[in-house]
């Protein structure tokens, strides 16, 4: 039988829930014996290679570029896992929520008490660059995801836990000390 | 003790003195019914109906109805674990509460009541309400992005002459819970750390005051809100 396949992907987030995938210490040895990894940052796979059966999604849907990601990752893996109070919630890029975009912006590049070299007041507005969304988004709320890990970020022994039972079948333990909103 | 009476909890005995509200004669018996709204020493109000219980077939909040001799008390079914977990889910996709960044965050009931009920995500789309914070008086924070208006503060933060720093403004959809300008002004150190002290979440914040507890030796960070309720 061949291994499972594992896909990763940091969208609005910060890889703060990607380094507490590593934070399983020396169980990544036991992992990469457990599965396959396939387009992730993890292995540097751009694209898609072969049918993914765990894609786990860290960070929240905040422009064009990440709703592309996402659904490509729901049309590609059978199961969907929101890693972390971003993919949950939003997590603290949805702080803008709320906010006009315009405004946003303005204090980014414009009026922000940081910003001295844009004397000519440009914003960004190549067309290669991903559009931004009115609002960050919560993954669930563009595609169906499956489970959710929270945690900010969600501890690496939930992260362990949550895998080897996706992989095993097993039940999943949810001790207290690993459910965390931080 | 001659007032004392039976009644049943989930089918067991429990005896109490008479008039004594469900979550106080729970405790006294071991038994853990959580609550948000309600504050030990302060008159109930039934606002956050976490406390619900089912009585007879109905759902009746256990912070505001007395006990009665053979009543019989239905707290742990799973209906009224879920029914709880709903009003968790709804306060949190109401408000903006977002644990990360949040000066609380361990030290929180609403956060540990998620806990208890293992809240992965709520059932309820996030609302994003565009909410002021008002850091005009030189004491207090008061952040409306995370008040979940259980008038805890208004009841119990008053002054020397008996009257509210906390008021209630506005009403049904815009109703907020704000510290009265000239009072705020005014307000003494330690009244504002029981303020903060006595706020669930973290709306109310002393001001100069950051994350001082390490994760891991918060309130809730090892234990499940209501641990200490046991026999």
């Amino acid at each position: 039988m061949s291994k499972p396949v594992v896909a990763t992907t940091s969208l609005a987030g910060c890889f703060g829930c990607h380094m507490s995938i590593l934070d399983i210490d020396e169980r990544i040895l036991t992992l990469i014996e457990l599965v396959e990894f396939n387009k992730s940052p993890v292995d540097d796979i751009k694209t898609f290679t072969k049918p993914v059966d765990i894609g786990l999604i860290e960070g929240g849907v905040c422009n064009s570029e990440n709703v592309e990601v996402l659904k490509s990752f729901r049309k590609n893996c059978k199961i969907l896992v929101s890693l972390g109070e971003c993919a949950i919630m939003g997590g603290l890029p949805a702080l803008r929520n709320g906010i006009p975009i315009e405004e946003c912006l303005h204090e980014a590049y414009i009026g922000g008490p940081t910003v001295q070299l844009n004397k000519d007041g440009i914003m960004p507005n190549d067309d290669e660059l991903p559009m931004l969304l009115d609002k960050v988004y919560p993954c669930h709320e563009i595609v169906k995801i499956d489970y959710f890990l929270p945690g900010c970020p969600p501890r690496a022994d939930l992260i362990w836990d949550a895998l080897v039972a996706l992989v095993t079948g097993d039940p999943m333990k949810l001790p207290y000390e690993v459910v965390k909103f931080d | 003790m001659s007032n004392l009476i039976k009644f049943k909890i989930d089918g067991k005995e429990c005896m109490a003195e008479a008039g004594k509200f469900i979550v106080d004669a729970a405790a006294d018996n071991g038994i853990y019914i959580p609550t948000l709204c309600n504050m030990k020493g302060v008159k109930p109000k039934g606002a956050c109906r976490i406390c619900s219980v089912r009585i007879n077939g109905r759902l009746m909040t256990s912070c505001t109805t007395p006990v009665t001799d053979g009543m019989e008390i239905e707290s742990n079914s799973a209906e009224i674990q879920d029914l709880r977990k709903s009003i968790i889910e709804l306060l949190f996709v109401s408000g903006n509460h977002f644990c990360p960044a949040c000066e609380k965050s361990g030290n929180c009931e609403l956060q540990a009541l998620a806990y208890r009920y293992q809240m992965m995500v709520p059932r309820y789309p996030y609302e994003f309400p565009m909410k002021p914070v008002d850091a005009s008086s030189p004491r207090i924070i008061k952040d409306q992005n995370r008040c979940i208006f259980c008038k805890r503060c208004i009841k119990t933060i008053k002054d020397k002459n008996g009257r509210s720093y906390f008021v209630f403004r506005n009403r049904g959809h815009k109703l907020e819970v704000v510290l009265d300008e000239e009072m705020g002004k005014t307000i003494d150190i330690a009244t504002a750390h029981l303020a903060m002290e006595n706020c669930p979440v973290g709306s109310i914040l002393v001001k100069e005051k950051g994350f001082d507890t390490p994760i891991g030796k918060r309130k809730f960070d090892k234990e499940p809100i209501g641990s200490d309720i046991k026999l």
